[in-house]
C-alpha cells in the first residue's frame, strides 16, 4: 500500500512538472486548477472535517487578493495615483520589484485573513448549523459591497494588478504563476496531509459528530474550531493572492468576493468529491473544473444556468460524493473490516 | 461628509416614514419565510429571486399596457403555481434532510432563477409606472408617492386575509399542525405532502404579491433577489417563528434601518450595510444564547 502511494505521488509530481510543457495551451487553465483545488481542500479542513458549513471563506479569499496586489503596488509607488490611473501603465515594475512585491504581498495575503480569521473567530464559530452558514454568507457578500465603495482600491472601476514584468520569453508570465501556483498547491497538501494524521484532525471530527459530547469529554471546543478556521482562512488569502497576480485585474464583486462563484465553487467541489477525505476535495476540484470548461466552451451564455442544475443535482443525488460512493462500493480499500455474512445480506436485501 | 439627517431635521421625517412603508413590504416577504422554515424546516435562499420573478410578472403586464396594480391578483396566482413545480422537482427531495443540503440545493436554485430571469428579461434595471401621483405632507416638505402608500396597503391586507385563512380554513389548520408536529399530523390523518406543497405554494405566492408591489414602487433587476433573502431571514430570525407582530415590527424597523443607513453612510453601502447588520444581530444573539446556556449551567 504504501509503495503503491509513493509510485502514486511520484506520478502526480512528474505531471505537474511536465504538464505545462505538454500542454502549453492550457497553462492558465492548468493553474486556475492548482487554485481550485487549494481551495476546495482547505474548505474541507472546517467544513468537511469539522462540519462547520460556511459560504464566507470567499471573504479569506478576496482579502487576500487585494492585499497582496495592494502590497505589491504600494511598496514602491503611492496606490492611490496607481488605482486611480485604471489601466494606463503610469508606472512600470522593474522584474526585480515585481518578484520582491509578489513575495512579500503573498506572504501579507496568508498572514493577514488568518488573523482576521482569529479575531471574528471567537464570535462567528459560536454559532451553529444553518445560522453559521447564513451569517457567513452575509459576510462575504457584505464584504464585497463594502470593498465596492473603498476609493483607494479601485471602488467600483476595479483595480489592474501590476503586469508582468520583461523577463524571459511570452511563454514565461505562465509558466510563473503555473509553477507558483502548483508549489503552493504541493505545500498546502503536505500540509494538510500532516494536520490529518495528527490528533488534530480527530479532535475536528469530535466537533463535527456531536460539540457538546466533545465539549463534555473536555475538549476546548473553541479553541480547535478557531485554529481550524485559521488554517483554512490561511491557505485561502494565498489562493486568492495568486490568482490575483493570474487574472491581472481585481473587482470587488465579480473577481474578489464572488460569492456567486468561487464561493459556491469551492463548497461544490468538496461535496462533489466527498466531505471529510483528504482526496475527495481533489478529485471534485479536477473533475468539477473540467466539467465547467467544457460548459464554458460549448454553451457559453448557458454556464450559469447548468452551474444551477448541478448544484441541486449533485446536493439531491450525490451528497456524499465521488469518495462516498466508492467507499460504498469498496469498502476494504479504505480500510474497513466487512464481514462476508454482512455483505451476502444487504445483497439480498437489495 | 455632511449628514443631512441632522441639519433639515424633516429629512429624517422623510427616510422614517419611507422606512415603514418599505419595511412593511419587507415584513410580508418575511412572513412567507416564517411559515416555510416554521411547517417545512427549510431556509429559502431563492426567496428574493422569487420575489424578483413576482416583480416581472408585474412588469410584463405593464408592458402591455394592463395597469400593473393588477399584477397583485395575477402574479401570486402564477407564483403558486410556479412554487408547487419547485417543490415537486427538488424541494420534496430535501425536506428531511439536513438543513445544509436545503440551503445548498435553493442556493442552486437561486443562481437558476437570476440567470434564466436575465435570459428572459434583459439586465436592464427596470420599473413598472402606476401613475399614482405623490402626496404631500408638512407644508411640501415631505414626499410621499402614492404607490408606496399603495403597497403597503396591499401588504397589509394580504397579511390579514392570510392570517385569517390559516385560523380558519381547513388547510390553514393542517399547515399549523403539521408545523407542530409532522409526525402526529401524519398520524391524525394529514396528508403532510400536500401541506407541504400548499405551504411552499402560499409563500411563493406571497413573493409574487410582494414582488408585484416592488416593480410598482422600486426598481427590479434579474441580480436584486439576494439581498431581500436576507432581510426576510433576518426579520424572522430577529422576531421568531410564529410571532406575527413581531415580524411586523421587525420589518418596519429594519425598512427605518435601511433609510437612514442610505442616508448617512451612502447609497453604494445601502446593500452592505444590511448584510453587516445581519452579521451583527446573529453575532448579537450567539453571545446572548450562550449566556443563557451558562446561566442553565
Amino acid at each position: 500500500m504504501n509503495k503503491n502511494n509513493l509510485i502514486l505521488y511520484i506520478g502526480i509530481l512528474t505531471f505537474g512538472i511536465a504538464a505545462p510543457f505538454l500542454f502549453p495551451a492550457f497553462k492558465v487553465q492548468l493553474s486556475i486548477l492548482c487554485v481550485l483545488i487549494i481551495l476546495a481542500t482547505t474548505w474541507n479542513i472546517q467544513g468537511g472535517e469539522m462540519g462547520y458549513n460556511s459560504f464566507g471563506n470567499i471573504l479569506f479569499y478576496g482579502l487576500g487578493m487585494y492585499l497582496c496586489a495592494s502590497v505589491q503596488v504600494g511598496m514602491f509607488f503611492p496606490l492611490a495615483e496607481w488605482t486611480e490611473s485604471g489601466g494606463e501603465k503610469t508606472f512600470v515594475h522593474t522584474p526585480a520589484q515585481f518578484f520582491q512585491g509578489m513575495a512579500v504581498g503573498l506572504l501579507v495575503a496568508a498572514v493577514v485573513p488568518t488573523i482576521v480569521a482569529g479575531l471574528i473567530g471567537y464570535s462567528i464559530l459560536g454559532l451553529r448549523g444553518h445560522y453559521f452558514a447564513i451569517c457567513t454568507l452575509g459576510l462575504g457578500v457584505a464584504a464585497g459591497e463594502i470593498s465596492g465603495g473603498i476609493e483607494i482600491i479601485g471602488a467600483g472601476q476595479g483595480f489592474t494588478t501590476p503586469p508582468f514584468p520583461n523577463v524571459g520569453n511570452l511563454e514565461s508570465r505562465g509558466e510563473f504563476f503555473y509553477f507558483l501556483s502548483f508549489i503552493v498547491l504541493i505545500l498546502t497538501f503536505i500540509a494538510v496531509r500532516g494536520i490529518y494524521s495528527t490528533r488534530f484532525k480527530l479532535i475536528l471530527n469530535a466537533i463535527r459528530d456531536n460539540e457538546d459530547k466533545a465539549e463534555a469529554m473536555g475538549i476546548q471546543t473553541m479553541k480547535y474550531k478557531i485554529v481550524g478556521w485559521m488554517i483554512s482562512a490561511f491557505f485561502c488569502g494565498l489562493a486568492g493572492g495568486i490568482m490575483g497576480g493570474l487574472v491581472g485585474y481585481i473587482d470587488s464583486t465579480d473577481v474578489a468576493f464572488d460569492g456567486r462563484e468561487m464561493g459556491v465553487f469551492m463548497v461544490l467541489m468538496a461535496i462533489l468529491g466527498g466531505k471529510g477525505t483528504l482526496w475527495g476535495p481533489i478529485i471534485g476540484a479536477t473533475v468539477f473544473h473540467i466539467f465547467k470548461e467544457g460548459f464554458w466552451t460549448f454553451f457559453l451564455g448557458w454556464q450559469y444556468v447548468a452551474l444551477g442544475v448541478l448544484i441541486v443535482v449533485i446536493v439531491i443525488y450525490f451528497p456524499e460524493g465521488i469518495m462516498g460512493w466508492l467507499r460504498e462500493k469498496y469498502p476494504e480499500r479504505f480500510g474497513e473490516v466487512v464481514d462476508e455474512k454482512d455483505r451476502k445480506a444487504q445483497v439480498e436485501l437489495k | 461628509m455632511d449628514f443631512l439627517v441632522f441639519q433639515y431635521p424633516m429629512i429624517s421625517v422623510q427616510a422614517f416614514l419611507d422606512g415603514i412603508l418599505l419595511g412593511i413590504l419587507f415584513a410580508l416577504i418575511a412572513y412567507g419565510m416564517a411559515l416555510q422554515w416554521g411547517v417545512m424546516n427549510i431556509i429559502n435562499i431563492a426567496q428574493g429571486d422569487l420575489v424578483i420573478l413576482g416583480g416581472y410578472i408585474a412588469y410584463f403586464m405593464y408592458l402591455y399596457g394592463i395597469h400593473p396594480a393588477w399584477g397583485v391578483i395575477v402574479s401570486p396566482i402564477i407564483m403558486f403555481f410556479v412554487g408547487i413545480a419547485i417543490y415537486k422537482l427538488v424541494i420534496n427531495k430535501v425536506v428531511d434532510r439536513d438543513l445544509f443540503i436545503s440551503i445548498l440545493a435553493t442556493f442552486g436554485i437561486s443562481i437558476l432563477f437570476m440567470q434564466l430571469m436575465n435570459f428572459a428579461f434583459g439586465a436592464d434595471v427596470v420599473l413598472a409606472n402606476s401613475d399614482y401621483g405623490t402626496t404631500m405632507l408638512f407644508n411640501n416638505n415631505v414626499v410621499l408617492p402614492n404607490s408606496k402608500i399603495f403597497s403597503a396597503f396591499i401588504s397589509i391586507l394580504f397579511a390579514i386575509c392570510l392570517v385569517i385563512y390559516m385560523k380558519k380554513s381547513k388547510l390553514g389548520r393542517a399547515i399549523r399542525a403539521t408545523a407542530q408536529n409532522a409526525r402526529a399530523a401524519k398520524i391524525l390523518g394529514v396528508d403532510t405532502e400536500k401541506v407541504y406543497a400548499a405551504t411552499f405554494g402560499i409563500n411563493a405566492a406571497l413573493c409574487g404579491v410582494a414582488g408585484a408591489l416592488i416593480s410598482i414602487t422600486f426598481t427590479i433587476h434579474p441580480y436584486m433577489g439576494l439581498p431581500y433573502t436576507i432581510r426576510s431571514f433576518m426579520i424572522v430570525i430577529i422576531a421568531g417563528l410564529g410571532n406575527l407582530p413581531g415580524v411586523a415590527m421587525s420589518g418596519m424597523g429594519l425598512g427605518v434601518f435601511e433609510e437612514f443607513a442610505d442616508y448617512i453612510l451612502g447609497t453604494e453601502f445601502r446593500i452592505g450595510s444590511v448584510f453587516l447588520l445581519l452579521v451583527l444581530i446573529l453575532v448579537y444573539r450567539r453571545f446572548k444564547l450562550s449566556r443563557k446556556r451558562e446561566y442553565l449551567k
